[in-house]
């Protein structure tokens, strides 16, 4: 039972990477730029995952996949015509086919109500043509219907096409000749569904081999819609080198999904033979290697053509470990490092190059370990296009996604947690974000709106930007609102970046009814919430009349970041390296009093305001403690830039991120903890979070902003 | 036989409950044994900004960063004075773990589950909150702590 829950597993993850590639060639054909390699490939995937489902019996799954396969194959035979309506269909069916996998993975074993309704899209696909998939128009409902056994299916599958069976007996010369009946049976399985059998019989036993004289003959089923001409165009350039005969069947026999579960099973084991051969056959070890490869891959649905990359499935949990420990090894180096520091030895001395050397190999084994869990965001951006589609539907806006850096490699938990809010603003855009397509019109635009997704690495961290060609934030309605909503006082002047940030206040929504898609009380402070909670930040910029860009700057890894150790009223911290701009050690002359507390700084000729971070901890510097006058430059989000001050720099270190959550709980203006070389624990500020001085105000998130010693608002 | 005894450890008003009893600020605390993961030697903490009195910072615990708490200032006694013989006692609720800051653990009280008193009715929410009983012993008695609210409020001042 646990070999065949496995095996389940097994199929449910190559499902998901063949609907990824599938949704991949369905996003190539919508752009244009496709070729028949990218439709066969589209129809492969739909293929593989029929094949791999009618094992387990998931007939619900079978039937929606084998229609699809149906369209996918007209299209494939040039008989069907990719137009906006097809593609529509192809892309909604693939998004249905996800959902039917989903479903059977979750064993939910009710009835997909919408599969009928995809079901008659797809027969309209094929309706429009009077090739054979005429036929099938008439048992749409007889598949819907199905639900128990394959052998229920297999009858009402053969109906189409013909089967063949072919006995294909190769002659010495073939192989001379260099031809490879591996590379045959591949032809053949693009006819179709297709089972080799090899007929061992004439095998002579080990003493009497000849290497030369080849023995092995193979009897094909061949389930395929394409003329027996075409299968013979196959083997045009064997004949004479073989025994060949093709004989149609004329009993219509279950030929596809069964038999082809059947052989999934029956040519793993036959192979075996080639396989033992191969040795054995100097002369032919060019073609059979490749033999008993291509069986396998023959019948895997020949899903995969590219050559895929050797890859390990890993359980996570031993990465985890592993990351873990190189995490306490980091940890370690820099306590030796520290150590060795204080003995005040010569530089040169060994013991010293060899701490520097052991920085270095842990340096990288960290990043080697990283990367085992790097993944690219491709698989994340391909969900969206779906959401954008479906966006655009409920709310009668035409919209595409076009995507960039989509090879981009984050940690797999930050692709993963990314997905909500990723998906929330997709939708916003859609929904929020763009125009109606008449509105479109009006302002001189394309009907169809396009959301811009990308993804880049920029210094230690990934910037994933969602960007509409809509109409623009509307900053009179978002005051409005944010006023009558209570978010803001009444006569408070907010600058455009302020209001912006608005959207982000808990409780916010700005479309005026309440869609079924966005605007269900969840706002983009969740969206925040979340992407602080991965450790990045949201930023929004938006330019009337050409659309709104949405910022999120996330860190590449969740285990460690690169910090500057700074020393505030006598507390050695961590400020992420990625919020520094630039250390400044300012001139009294170049600081300015305004009013009683705050002070800003001119750097070159710009006003920024400076924020002692010791202050907006709560800390107190000692008494007769020198007014500290490092400042660090740091960029944030909404507040633009800041200056903010403390007491000393040390150096620049990679840090190990330890949690607080654990054992105690968020600390505002903390964004968490790390163990310093000496065995302290020192806390990683949030610069956003001190400059925001939300620190103050976690309940109110507008008092904060009042009182916010960085940058005064003008309240009358 | 015996296996009955044991089971029925949890209700059995009889049965005998451990408890690690220490001094701080001049009173006497216990807390049920099988929450002490270990005692430690006092050692700097890094002060957590924003954090109630009670919460004196954070330290490493091989690794993990663990909370420290004063109880004394928790049951509104003047702060712990610093000292070397202080000690930390490292003690785990539910999923976590946390340090209290006391002057001296003393011993290993053995008691029987009926000998606890109710506390009486006190008119402090803190220490009402946080103390779940009390134990007579020869000189005086002991404070049962509820490790749990005395997290929990730590947590609730911060916000």
């Amino acid at each position: 039972m646990s070999v065949q829950n496995s095996i389940r597993d097994m199929f449910f993850e190559e499902s998901e990477e063949l609907l990824e590639s599938l949704a991949e060639g369905l996003a190539l054909m919508h752009s244009g730029s496709h070729n028949d390699e990218t439709v066969n490939a589209v129809f492969r995937a739909v293929h593989s995952i029929k094949g791999g489902a009618g094992a387990f019996k998931l007939s619900a799954l079978v039937a929606f996949a084998h229609r699809f396969e149906n369209v996918l194959d007209e299209v494939r035979g040039h008989r069907l015509g990719i137009d906006a309506e097809i593609l529509r269909t192809l892309q909604r069916s693939a998004d249905h086919l996800a959902d039917l996998v989903e479903a059977a993975r979750n064993r939910d074993e009710g009835e997909n109500p919408q599969t009928a309704e995809f079901l008659a899209a797809l027969n309209v696909c094929l309706g429009s043509t009077p090739e054979p998939g005429a036929a099938d128009v008439d048992e749409t409902f007889g598949f819907a219907a199905i639900t128990v056994d394959l052998d229920d299916l297999g009858p009402a599958e053969a109906t189409e096409g013909q089967s063949y069976t072919i006995t294909f007996c190769p002659h010495p010369g073939l192989y001379i000749n260099g031809h490879d009946p591996a590379l045959l049976m591949a032809t053949l399985a693009e006819l179709g569904a297709m089972t080799a059998t090899p007929d061992l019989s004439k095998l002579p036993d080990l003493a009497a081999f000849d290497a030369g004289k080849p023995s092995l003959a193979w009897t094909i089923q061949l389930a395929t819609e394409a003329e027996e001409s075409a299968v013979r165009d196959v083997f045009e350039f064997v004949e004479g080198l073989c025994d060949l005969s093709i004989v149609q069947n004329t009993a219509t026999q279950p030929a596809d999904t069964e038999e082809k579960v059947e052989s999934a099973v029956a040519v793993a084991i036959k192979v075996e033979a080639p396989i033992a051969e191969v040795p054995l056959q100097p002369e032919e070890a060019k073609g059979q290697p490749v033999l008993a490869k291509s069986d396998a891959e023959v019948d895997a649905g020949n899903a995969e053509r590219s050559g895929p990359k050797p890859t390990l499935r890993v359980d996570l949990d031993r990465v985890d470990r592993l990351i873990n420990a190189v995490g306490e090894l980091i940890i370690n180096q820099s306590m030796i490092a520290q150590r060795v520091q204080e003995l005040h030895l010569a530089t040169d001395a060994d013991v010293v190059n060899h701490v520097e050397d052991y920085r270095l190999l842990a340096r990288d084994i960290q990043e080697a370990v990283m990367a085992i869990r790097a993944q690219p965001v491709k698989p994340l951006f391909q969900r969206m296009s779906r959401i954008v589609r479906e966006a655009a539907d409920s709310t009668g806006k035409s919209a595409r996604l076009v995507t960039y850096g989509e090879g981009s490699e984050v940690d797999k938990t930050v692709v993963e947690r990314l997905a909500d809010p990723l998906t929330h603003m997709i939708r916003n855009a859609v929904d929020h974000g763009l125009e109606t397509p008449e509105g479109r019109i009006a302002a001189g635009k394309d009907p169809v709106g396009t959301i811009y997704l990308s993804a880049a690495h920029r210094s230690g961290a990934v910037i994933i930007t969602i960007r509409d060609d809509g109409a623009g934030l509307n900053r009179r309605k978002i005051l409005e609102i944010a006023r009558k909503k209570n978010l803001v006082p009444a006569d408070a002047e907010l600058s455009d970046a302020e209001i912006d940030a608005l959207l982000f206040l808990p409780g916010f929504s700005t479309a005026s009814t309440i869609s079924n898609l966005s605007g269900r009380g969840v706002g983009l402070d969740v969206v925040r919430n979340a992407v602080t909670a991965l450790g990045g930040r949201v930023a929004i910029a938006s330019t009337v009349g050409q659309g709104t860009e949405f910022t999120i700057s996330l860190p590449l890894t969740l285990a460690v970041l690169d910090g500057m150790v700074v020393s505030v009223a006598g507390q050695v911290m961590v400020i992420p390296i990625t919020a520094i701009l630039e250390t400044i050690r300012p001139g009294l002359d170049e600081m300015h009093m305004v009013g009683t507390s705050d002070r800003i700084i001119s750097v070159r000729g710009k006003f920024i305001p400076m924020i002692d971070v010791a202050r907006g901890l709560g800390f107190t510097r000692p008494p007769n403690h020198p007014e500290p006058r490092t400042l660090l430059l740091v960029e944030t989000e909404n507040q633009g830039q800041c200056a903010l001050i403390v007491d000393r720099v040390f150096d620049q270190r990679q840090v190990v991120i330890k949690g607080l959550d654990t054992n105690y709980g968020a600390v505002p203006g903390v964004s968490a903890a790390t163990v310093l070389g000496d065995g302290q624990i020192a806390l990683i500020l949030d610069p956003d979070a001190i400059a925001n001085n939300r620190v103050l105000s976690a309940a109110n998130p507008w008092a904060g902003a009042k009182l916010n010693e960085g940058k005064s608002l003008a309240v009358a | 036989m015996k296996g009955k005894a044991l089971q029925s450890h949890e209700t059995n008003a009889a049965s005998d409950v451990e408890f690690v009893t220490f001094f701080t600020g001049g009173q006497s605390f216990s807390i049920d044994i099988r929450q002490v993961r270990e005692i430690r030697r006092w050692s700097a903490v890094t002060p957590l900004p924003h954090a109630p009195a009670e919460v004196l910072g954070v330290m490493n615990l091989r690794g993990s960063v663990i909370p420290i708490f004063d109880l004394a200032v928790r049951f509104g006694l003047s702060p712990t004075p610093d000292n070397p013989r202080n000690v930390v006692v490292i003690a785990a609720h539910e999923t976590q773990t946390v340090g209290l800051l006391v002057e001296s653990v003393s011993e290993i009280l053995s008691v029987s589950r009926d000998r606890i008193q109710e506390t009486p009715d006190l008119r402090s929410d803190n220490s009402r909150q946080s103390i779940i009983g009390v134990i007579p012993v020869e000189d005086g008695m002991t404070r049962v702590i509820d490790l749990g609210a005395v997290i929990q409020s730590g947590r609730k001042t911060l916000q």
